[in-house]
């Protein structure tokens, strides 16, 4: 395909693209010529297609054929925005629709700073990046008319955890929203981030591509969830960067039960010794979701371990697609990686591609990597059935169990339990008293 | 009567292990079944307690006057079939005294009890807790997760004194147990001996014999029960080993 032809492919975004050149968000910070790169990029290049392998088991026409436009500024009801926070008024609270902050700021805690579009520093609009961006990171360059930098002071203990919830309310027209969040950890700071990703409505159709960049200076501790539930007709392709410090701590647990098609790309660099790097995951495929995680570990310095537990459970026709790239540098001595992904598979029809990529180039290294594909265990299931637990709800203690061995990883008890509760709902199980 | 199998015949993968088995149980009775590995012991035991993979192709189990190889195994359960598991199963992220307590609970409701409040249950568990020498550690963790061969066997044994059946099926319960595990695990089950209650010990050797001692003693050669007589067989077989039934055996059938 010509680049004219891919260009007219995306006219409504080409012509959102030119409406934007002219707001002053768009030159903010001197950024105008990154996002012009980026779009350029974008409109050479197209939307990724299934002969591209970082993209072969997931086939984004659906949303290349949508006539996107990029959202415009909305206000989301207040009660919809209070139902969706998963720590109610127990944290300190960003909402951000249409990818733009709404409402005022909250009170921020002691050694909390915060800048949006309107003082955001060059540095925070176009942040320095390992390699690995998607041409949907590109998008959300090229597009972004808000973001949310959030910089922890050195050794500032934040024990508020800091919620994000990202709401879109629908157009007449698909809608492309471009999420933008930098956070930067100080020296030995500490900061729990809730980032949720919702609709307004539940037919609304939008492309929401996330770009979330989290730094970590030496000995920070960062833990970062994010609960990703949109409609079932909508599409979420997220790219997040994540570089690490010498003895900084960093754990994501991303968590996948909306979409119609959802991907995660997270990247994470190892970047001084002794740092320590967790990505768990849950996703739930229904129906006919898409869902993709592709994450790649950068072990660049010795002395670093990498946890990595990813696991789906899949119903329906739905479909998943796990790819972990593990890299151990040849300066990466006594690097320790361990990756597990276990997909639950509760129907026939439902499928995973999973695809572990180790490429080790140090000699003294511990890297190890499973992936298990399967059913419900039957002889767990039979054990249960002998104790006198009916079917139904021995299956339901599995699938409970299942899910909770990564969803336990997520410190804040409201978080945890809203998410088994989308859990639950999405595979219409029976909530558990189980403490 | 409690339980009285007639020429029970069941393959497995297409082989067939139980050849015509018979047996007869009366309520507060203990029978240990014994035989050489491979005779059929723990087909007969899993086929009690319903586990898939067995296909029974002749005979019958009546159990309390029910067709039992009509029930699924959970119906079973909550009739009061309990068998301990040779290999007791590990399951990660399920707590074992929330397991036990559901399974309590199915039991109680299929009878019409009501269901005990987790107050209520935490109160039994200690009781039956102590009768095993668990300790509360094991209790809180995954069921059977992480437990050494003996705890696991010591965690079945205390699951049947919580759920109290009428009938119990030991399948090689004594396997893997040191001699102070075993006294523990036969402690239990004496415990547990009542003139309602009927136990089926099935073992290899005839160690256990010694602290469960058993009212009659079967002998399983072949796929079927070859030799029935009281606590002396036991001993006989012990000393004298398998060999001397099989030869016997053959020697009959030639």
């Amino acid at each position: 395909m010509s680049t004219t032809q891919v260009a007219e492919r995306h006219a409504s975004l080409a012509a959102g693209f030119e409406e934007l050149k002219g707001r002053p968000a768009f030159s903010a910070g001197g950024a105008s010529e990154g996002r012009i790169a980026a779009f350029e990029r974008f409109s050479r290049q197209g939307f990724p297609t299934t002969r591209d392998e970082e993209w072969r088991f997931t086939n984004v026409a659906p949303i290349a054929e949508l006539r996107l436009s990029p959202a415009p500024e909305a206000k989301a009801d207040s009660t919809l925005v209070a139902g969706l926070l998963p720590l109610g008024q127990d944290a300190v609270t960003f909402v951000l629709v249409n990818g733009r902050l709404s409402g005022p700021l909250p009170r921020l805690p002691r050694g909390v700073a915060v800048r949006t579009i309107a003082n955001a520093e060059a540095g925070d609009l176009l942040p320095a990046r390992p390699e690995g961006g998607t041409a949907f990171t590109d998008l959300n360059t090229a597009f972004f008319e808000d973001l949310l930098v959030i910089d922890i002071a050195p050794k500032a203990v934040i024990e508020r955890p800091i919620q994000i919830l990202h709401v879109t309310v629908p157009g007449a027209d698909p809608l492309l929203v471009a999420p933008r969040i930098v956070v930067r950890a100080g020296e030995a700071s500490q900061a729990m981030l809730v980032e949720t990703y919702a609709d307004a409505a539940g037919d609304g159709v939008a492309l929401v591509a996330p770009a979330v960049d989290v730094e970590l200076a030496p000995a920070a501790f960062v833990d970062h969830v994010k609960l990703q539930r949109q409609n079932n007709r909508s599409f979420h392709i997220a790219t997040m960067f994540v570089r690490t410090g010498r003895s900084s701590t960093f754990t994501s647990h991303a968590v996948t039960v909306g979409g119609r098609i959802a991907r995660n790309d997270i990247v994470a660099v190892l970047d001084g010794e002794g740092t320590e790097v967790t990505l768990n995951g849950l996703y739930v495929g229904a129906g006919d979701m898409l869902v993709d995680t592709h994450t790649t570990i950068n072990h660049v310095q010795p002395h670093c371990p990498s946890h990595e537990v990813y696991k789906g459970i899949l119903t329906g026709r739905s479909r998943a697609v796990f790819n972990g790239k593990i890299f151990v540098h040849p300066e990466a001595q006594k690097t320790d990686a361990k990756q597990t992904n276990k997909a639950l598979l509760l129907s026939d029809e439902a499928q995973i591609n999973t695809k572990p990529q180790l490429e080790i180039f140090a000699d003294d290294v511990k890297c190890t990597h499973g992936a298990a594909i399967g059913q419900l265990d039957t002889d767990a299931l039979f054990y249960l059935k002998a104790r006198g637990i009916p079917e139904r709800h021995a299956r339901n203690m599995l699938i409970h169990a299942f899910a909770s061995d990564v969803l336990n990883g997520i410190r804040l008890d409201p978080v945890r339990r809203t998410t088994m509760a989308l859990v639950e709902g999405m595979l219409e199980l029976e909530a558990l008293e189980q403490e | 009567m409690l339980l009285e199998i007639k020429d029970l015949r069941v393959k497995a993968e297409d082989k067939e292990i139980l050849k015509g088995l018979d047996l007869t149980v009366n309520a507060g009775e203990v029978h240990a079944v014994m035989g050489p590995n491979g005779s059929g012991k723990s087909t007969l035991a899993r086929v009690l307690a319903g586990s898939p993979g067995y296909e029974v192709t002749g005979g019958s189990i009546t159990y309390d006057g029910k067709d039992l190889l009509e029930l699924d195994p959970e119906v079973r359960a909550c009739e009061g079939v309990f068998m301990a598991f040779q290999y007791p199963i590990e399951i990660a992220g399920i707590n074992n005294t929330y397991f036990l307590r559901t399974a309590l609970n199915s039991v109680r409701k299929h009878r019409g009890e009501p269901e005990l409040d987790a107050v209520e249950f935490m109160q039994l568990v200690r009781e039956k807790a102590a009768l095993l020498e668990m300790d509360q550690a094991m209790l809180n963790r995954s069921v059977n997760e992480g437990f050494s061969g003996g705890e696991k066997k010591r965690n079945e044994i205390f699951q049947m004194a919580v759920l109290e059946p009428k009938l119990a099926i030991l399948d090689e319960t004594d396997s893997g147990l040191d001699i102070d595990a075993l006294k523990i695990v036969a402690n239990g089950v004496n415990s547990l001996r009542s003139p309602e209650r009927s136990i089926i010990v099935v073992t290899h050797y005839q160690r256990l014999l010694n602290y469960i001692v058993p009212d009659f003693v079967h002998v399983l050669s072949g796929g079927r029960i070859v030799r029935s007589g009281g606590r002396e067989l036991a001993l006989e077989l012990e000393e004298k080993g398998y060999g001397w039934i099989e030869a016997e055996m053959a020697g009959a059938r030639g």
